[in-house]
């Protein structure tokens, strides 16, 4: 058998496994946008740009220091969150006593701040970034080639939110987090510094960002622009997912990716406009999200 | 300040924003003695406990607690000085089971007690420990409230309105927890609606009116001031 409804086998698992593969970086950078949610209230809109940031740094690791790939992979996420921990103490630390209106305004000036940064550096063109040799080439399943670089990003991309699922309802430092999100004050009253893990959180989502663009380097044009079309679509995935729910943020990321997908070999036309169909489906029907709690 | 004074609160302020609710309360409660604030709904009790925790907003005066002063401390400095807070709402998680919530709490002194003396103190935490902590009954939530911060070594707690709201048989049983935590020689405020709950309790009582102390009445002087007591508080 090597046609499903017509569809030759090999190109639809072909892109399958690359709608897993932007699943997966939805699945990330979600993750962090949901973690950043519950604890800060804030809608960072600045997450496209720490995605962009990552993947900028891995090139001028590459071209100024020579520091290669898995050095970046590395260097670059605790570099891109101690950008966003230094952004948390001096500017988002201002506004939570205000409306969340004020977190949306600020964190996309930043995004737009931070884009023209590096614009104004380096340009729009978009810069090739080789895939590490250890990771080149494919491996014959038998029935389709898998490059290795994408069954590695979705492996590395799953171990994280698994790794991250598991911080936070697993462990004590999770117990915390979970504590605060819920009640900031009380748990602050309780003996627990919740400031300093709110700073924490907002890097760690940061870094989160940062290790997805590091991810995509290889896989796409490093440039200063290379945020604008992730972003929006991971936004679509985190309302669909449900604002804060972590499960629901990862889940959602993955089936958004198939389905993606999926539309590219039965309907590639609408490829780019499926993942906004689901959500005023989703919307339609449980305006809370998929996974999220109604209020 | 006395070796045995254990909170010393003077001249203490307390705003919500441009609200000023409190309006220089002054008491002190002495190590191992249970006091309790009484007074009228918006008198300024439950604002006074709050403030105690920092989580008021602006405050000034002054708060002394076991010889540190706490005035300008982040609510998690206060709480690690030893002090236990049972909200007037109890602060149950929901994200968290029962059990989960009882341990959540880090220590902020040495001597706390142990999940089984816990458990053996409230046996139906033990029974219902991996529910969701909301899922608990009213008076299962209150015992929950109560035995986390008896978990963390805390001297000095501060109960808001534990006997509200809860079946006569749950409030008697907290009377005696009460009363076994004085023979334990900790340090209690309570803040209390329920009149006939706190006053065989509390060695003093201090009357709360519009953010200021009104009166301080003895255990021994509450035969000869029910009058006043009675007017006051409607009872």
């Amino acid at each position: 058998m090597n046609e499903l409804f017509g569809i030759p086998l090999a190109a639809l698992l072909g892109q399958l496994v690359l709608g897993l593969v932007n699943g997966s970086f939805y699945a990330l950078l979600s993750l962090g946008l949901a973690i950043i949610f519950g604890m800060l209230h804030i809608i960072n809109f600045a997450h496209g740009a720490l995605y962009m940031m990552g993947a900028m740094l891995a090139w001028m690791a590459l071209h100024y220091f020579g520091l290669g790939y898995w050095q970046a992979l590395v260097l670059v996420p605790p570099l891109v969150g101690a950008f966003a921990v230094a952004v948390e103490r001096t500017l988002l630390r201002r506004i939570y006593r205000l409306d969340p209106l004020y977190g949306l305004l600020l964190t996309f000036g930043l995004a737009l701040v931070t884009g023209g940064a590096f614009r104004h550096a380096f340009g729009a063109g978009g810069q090739p970034y080789a895939i590490p040799p250890q990771l080149a080439g494919a491996i014959d399943l038998g029935f389709m080639f898998l490059p290795k670089y994408r069954a590695w990003v979705i492996a590395v991309s799953l171990a994280v939110c698994l790794a991250s699922w598991y911080v936070i309802e697993k462990t004590r430092l999770g117990a915390y987090l979970r504590a605060a999100t819920e009640n900031p004050k009380l748990t602050q009253a309780f003996g627990i510094n919740v400031p300093i893990m709110v700073m924490l959180t907002f890097g760690c989502g940061a870094a989160l960002a940062a290790l997805a663009g590091v991810l995509a380097a290889p896989t796409t044009q490093v440039s200063p622009l290379m945020s604008s079309n992730m972003i929006i679509t991971v936004f679509a995935v985190v309302v669909i997912g449900g604002m804060g729910s972590i499960l629901g943020a990862v889940l959602t990321g993955l089936g958004l990716g198939l389905i993606e997908g999926l539309t590219k070999v039965v309907y590639a036309e609408a490829s780019s406009t499926v993942v906004f169909v689901v959500m005023a489906i989703v919307l339609a029907l449980r305006p809370a999200g998929l996974f999220g709690k109604e209020k | 300040m006395t070796a045995t004074e254990y909170l010393r609160v003077s001249d203490l302020h307390a705003f919500y924003g441009e609200s000023h609710v409190l309006h220089g309360i002054d008491f002190t409660v002495r190590r191992g003695e249970c006091v309790a604030l009484l007074g009228r709904n918006g008198a300024g009790r439950t604002t006074t406990l709050r403030a105690l925790m920092g989580l008021t907003g602006r405050r000034t005066g002054s708060i002394m607690i076991n010889g540190r002063e706490a005035i300008a401390m982040a609510p998690h400095r206060i709480a690690q000085l030893g002090v236990g807070y049972c909200p007037e709402e109890r602060g149950i998680y929901a994200s968290l089971s029962a059990e989960e919530n009882l341990l959540l709490l880090p220590q902020v002194g040495s001597g706390g007690m142990s999940v089984a003396a816990l458990y053996e103190m409230f046996p139906n935490l033990a029974e219902r420990r991996h529910s969701q902590g909301t899922r608990l009954s009213g008076g299962e939530q209150q015992m929950l409230a109560l035995a986390r911060i008896l978990r963390t070594g805390a001297r000095l707690l501060l109960l808001d309105e534990i006997s509200e709201g809860l079946a006569p048989v749950i409030v008697a049983r907290l009377a005696e927890v009460i009363a076994e935590l004085k023979r334990r020689d900790y340090t209690i405020v309570l803040v209390e609606q329920n009149f006939r709950f706190a006053a065989p309790l509390a060695d003093r009582m201090f009357v709360v009116e519009h953010g200021q102390i009104a009166a301080e009445i003895a255990q021994h002087e509450l035969a000869a001031r029910m009058p006043y007591l009675q007017e006051l508080l409607g009872l």
